[in-house]
């Protein structure tokens, strides 16, 4: 296992800071936050970055705007989590609250999933897909776009309160606000018809629960992600401390091969030019040459500038690259570098893949196979039977219809067993008992019925079973089975 | 042991102590997790004085706004009466007769029944209105002074031999083999005559001259055919159900000491509204009989 610095700031004390950041003298009792001013970088892991931050904001903000035409009796949105109806819609998926062992299932997946990206390429999801991530590297834009790079920030950091100074501040801050709200405005268009809710947001008649989940999570982004930012990732996000029992010799990480770079310096002979470049654009301002730590999301923009850097020198890249502890071993022994798709795969990837896989497989299994139609019955219990004046027994259940569909769909319920006994309905007589019960079950409805059923004198208790048919095109039979009670000895 | 030194490999203040050479670095919390600690102690502090808090000897604290659960419940229950308001006019309007022209006023009737039955019923009824040995059973199709929902509001209302109440149902069955009417060998007689009605004895010598006894005694009330007659709730004999149980010594029992179960007029007690709602409850329950067709009564 790869031991992580679990603290994350001796290294920063080690990494020279400009003279104006060094930590000014203080009680002992608490920290101050020392800010981070990532330094702007071009390469290939910055593009990969950019290309996935651009995949998951898509599919943040656009997933509710998806159409998916469900008729007149259903919402069109393809993705909605309607509470108020207690259904999932999920494109052609329609999720019951009965069926979340479905939303259970794909938490588990996700949660699988995070082992395998985490056993196949390391901490991939903390560098590039977790939503910290994502925005804070959008504020971090924002804020070489307001402020200029790095060393400009830094001088506008220590600069005196001025109004041009608070001007900027102030105009920065407000596209923080614009991109918290916006953040917060996409959540809830989840939840309700994205085109009406819009709509309801603007003309201010958007119920309050709306605009009140808008500012609790325009709040929370800018408090995350627009001020702590890496703080998150360090203090208070549970997953590093995870995911550093979880990485082993195997893992992907990004590594500094020091064998290669010490000793630093222009002249002194290591690859290490000793530029503090890869220090500079590092999200999290860590210095991935005191080796693995907690702070380190493997975004691998330190390796973008190293690479830079060593083309410009003349050596050749990777002199921090992503790598397993057993491979860099190997390469300090002086074998070539293993490649990455090679190394991605070993055991605990391929069982984790395999886990994962099965439940995936077994979610679609239940997803091709469950009915559109279900029944349940709740049998009275007080009194269990109802001897009658003319000996017959008589019991009562609570049986529920209920049509998973979206249309209505027309149902019969029959009786099974006990050839004598009929039954009927709270709303028909007790003269017009029978054996067959027909309804139609509106769409996406669950229909209770209170039935009675009543059996000839003598009866004695048995098995009785209640069956549910569709009786349109796409049909569909359930069963309940449950129980017919009787005196003992049939009095 | 307390002096405090820097430590020089990661330049950090020690705590000043130390265990077998470890010692503990005294790494300062970051500011802000410091500032929400604060926070977290000032909102209590906040919490202590906006709402009851300290106990002292006789009662806490009542806080600033002088907020109580008890308050919070009194307004829940305020707010839950005027929520009802609506549909317990509705159903102060509506004569119980035209209730089931309405099924939702009915629906909302029968779930305010349940809950009055729960508290005025249970005791003697039982909780799934199954009744027992002398307290009838309101689920099944026998009633004594009749089933439809007009029948089962005026039970309620006025009581079955409720004394203080003029309009209550009465009628009173001769204690025959107490009062000596009948020889305790005619009381066997009798009981035999009327357990071979519902088919639990042979009609045999016994039962032969029982019928004599229940012809000259009983047709008055029972009638001839010992069905029974609702204006004076006196119970059909022919049927499979005993209010008071049915074997030849529960039979013999009833003839000789006769029995007149008592039931309140819960019309002293319960408001007109609750009476109806109780009344569609009971009818609902399984056995209710139809409202538009007038109860056969027998003779």
């Amino acid at each position: 296992m790869v031991s992580l610095n679990p603290q994350g700031q001796p290294t920063r004390k080690q990494r020279p800071l400009p003279s104006a950041l060094k930590p000014k003298p203080q009680s002992g009792l608490y920290e101050k936050k020392q800010p981070v001013f990532p330094r702007k970088i071009d390469g290939r892991f910055r593009r990969l970055k950019w290309g996935v931050m651009a995949v998951c904001l898509a599919i943040y903000y656009l997933t509710p705007w998806l159409r998916w035409n469900r008729g007149p009796y259903a919402p069109d949105q393809a993705v909605l989590i309607d509470l108020a109806h207690r259904r999932f819609y999920m494109f052609s998926i329609e999720i019951w609250p009965q069926e979340f062992y479905f939303v259970a299932g794909l938490l588990i997946m996700a949660g699988i999933g995070l082992f395998l990206v985490t056993s196949a390429v390391g901490r991939a999801w903390c560098g590039y897909a977790c939503p910290q991530t994502v925005w804070t590297d959008l504020f971090q834009h924002i804020d070489r776009w307001f402020d200029g790079d790095r060393n400009a920030q830094i001088r506008l950091a220590n600069a005196p309160w001025t109004a041009g100074k608070l001007a900027r501040r102030l105009s920065k801050w407000s596209l923080y606000l614009l991109v918290n709200v916006a953040t917060g405005g996409a959540w809830i268009f989840y939840f309700a018809d994205a085109p009406t809710l819009a709509h309801q947001v603007f003309t201010g008649t958007a119920p309050a629960i709306a605009y009140s989940t808008i500012a609790v999570l325009a709040g929370t982004t800018l408090w995350l992600g627009g001020f702590m930012r890496e703080q998150v990732c360090v203090y208070m996000c549970p997953w590093p401390r995870i995911q550093s029992a979880m990485l082993d010799e195997k893992s992907l990480i990004v590594t500094y091969k020091d064998w290669r770079g010490e000793p630093r310096g222009k002249s002194s002979g290591g690859d290490c030019v000793d530029c503090n470049l890869c220090a500079a654009v590092c999200p999290t301002g860590i210095d991935i040459r005191d080796g693995a730590q907690i702070g380190c999301i493997t975004c691998a923009l330190c390796i973008d500038a190293c690479d830079g850097v060593m083309a410009k020198t003349g050596r050749p890249r990777g002199l921090i690259d992503y790598a397993t502890l057993e491979d860099s071993e190997k390469e300090r022994a002086g074998a070539p570098p293993t490649s990455h798709a090679k190394l991605i795969w070993h055991a605990r990837t391929l069982i984790y893949l395999g886990l994962w896989s099965a439940i995936g497989c077994a979610l679609l299994f239940a997803l091709g196979t469950r009915e559109h139609l279900a029944i349940s019955v709740a049998k009275d219990r007080n009194p269990p039977f109802m001897l009658m004046s003319d000996g017959a027994i008589r019991n009562a259940y609570l049986v529920k219809w209920r049509n998973m569909e979206d249309r209505p769909r027309p149902m019969r319920l029959t009786l099974d067993g006990i050839p004598g006994a009929r039954m009927w309905s709270e709303e028909m007589g007790k003269a017009q008992a029978t054996r067959q019960l027909t309804r139609t079950i509106p769409a996406d409805q669950t229909e209770p019925l209170r039935i009675y059923v009543i059996a000839p004198a003598g009866t004695a208790q048995q098995p009785l079973g209640f069956t549910l048919t569709a009786t349109d095109a796409q049909g569909g039979t359930v069963r309940y089975d449950t129980r017919f009670d009787a005196p003992e000895g049939g009095q | 042991m307390t002096d405090k030194r820097i430590d020089e490999a990661t330049n950090t203040e020690t705590m000043g102590h130390e265990w077998d050479g470890i010692e503990e670095l005294n790494t300062p919390l970051p500011r802000w997790w410091l500032y929400t600690f604060y926070a977290c102690i000032a909102f209590a502090v906040g919490y202590a004085v906006v709402y009851p808090s300290v106990p002292l000897i006789h009662e806490g604290t009542h806080g600033s706004f002088g907020w109580t659960s008890r308050g919070e419940y009194a307004a829940e229950k305020k707010a839950e009466a005027a929520q009802r308001a609506p549909m317990l006019a509705a159903l102060a309007k509506t004569p119980i007769e035209d209730l089931p022209k309405n099924p939702d006023l009915t629906r909302q009737a029968v779930a305010g029944g349940r809950a009055a039955f729960k508290v005025n019923c249970v005791q003697c009824h039982g909780a799934g209105a199954a009744g027992s040995v002398g307290y009838p059973n309101l689920n099944d199709d026998d009633w004594l002074w009749g089933g439809s929902l007009t029948d089962i509001q005026q039970t309620l209302t006025h009581g079955i031999r409720y004394p203080g109440d003029d309009q209550t149902r009465t009628s009173l069955m001769p204690s025959f083999g107490h009062d000596k009417i009948l020889t305790p060998a005619q009381v066997q007689d009798a009981a035999s005559f009327v357990r071979s009605l519902s088919g639990l004895e042979p009609k045999g010598a016994a039962a032969q001259r029982g019928a004599e006894i229940f012809a000259t005694n009983c047709v008055a009330c029972h009638g001839p055919d010992a069905k029974g007659g609702r204006q004076f709730g006196a119970p059909n004999l022919t049927d499979r159900i005993w209010l008071y149980g049915g074997s030849r010594e529960q039979v013999v029992g009833s003839i000789t000491n006769a029995h007149a179960g008592v039931m309140p007029a819960w019309g002293q007690r319960l408001d007109p509204v609750t009476i109806k709602m109780l009344a569609a409850y009971v009818h609902s329950l399984g056995g209710g009989e139809a409202f538009a067709a007038p109860t056969p009564v027998a003779k």
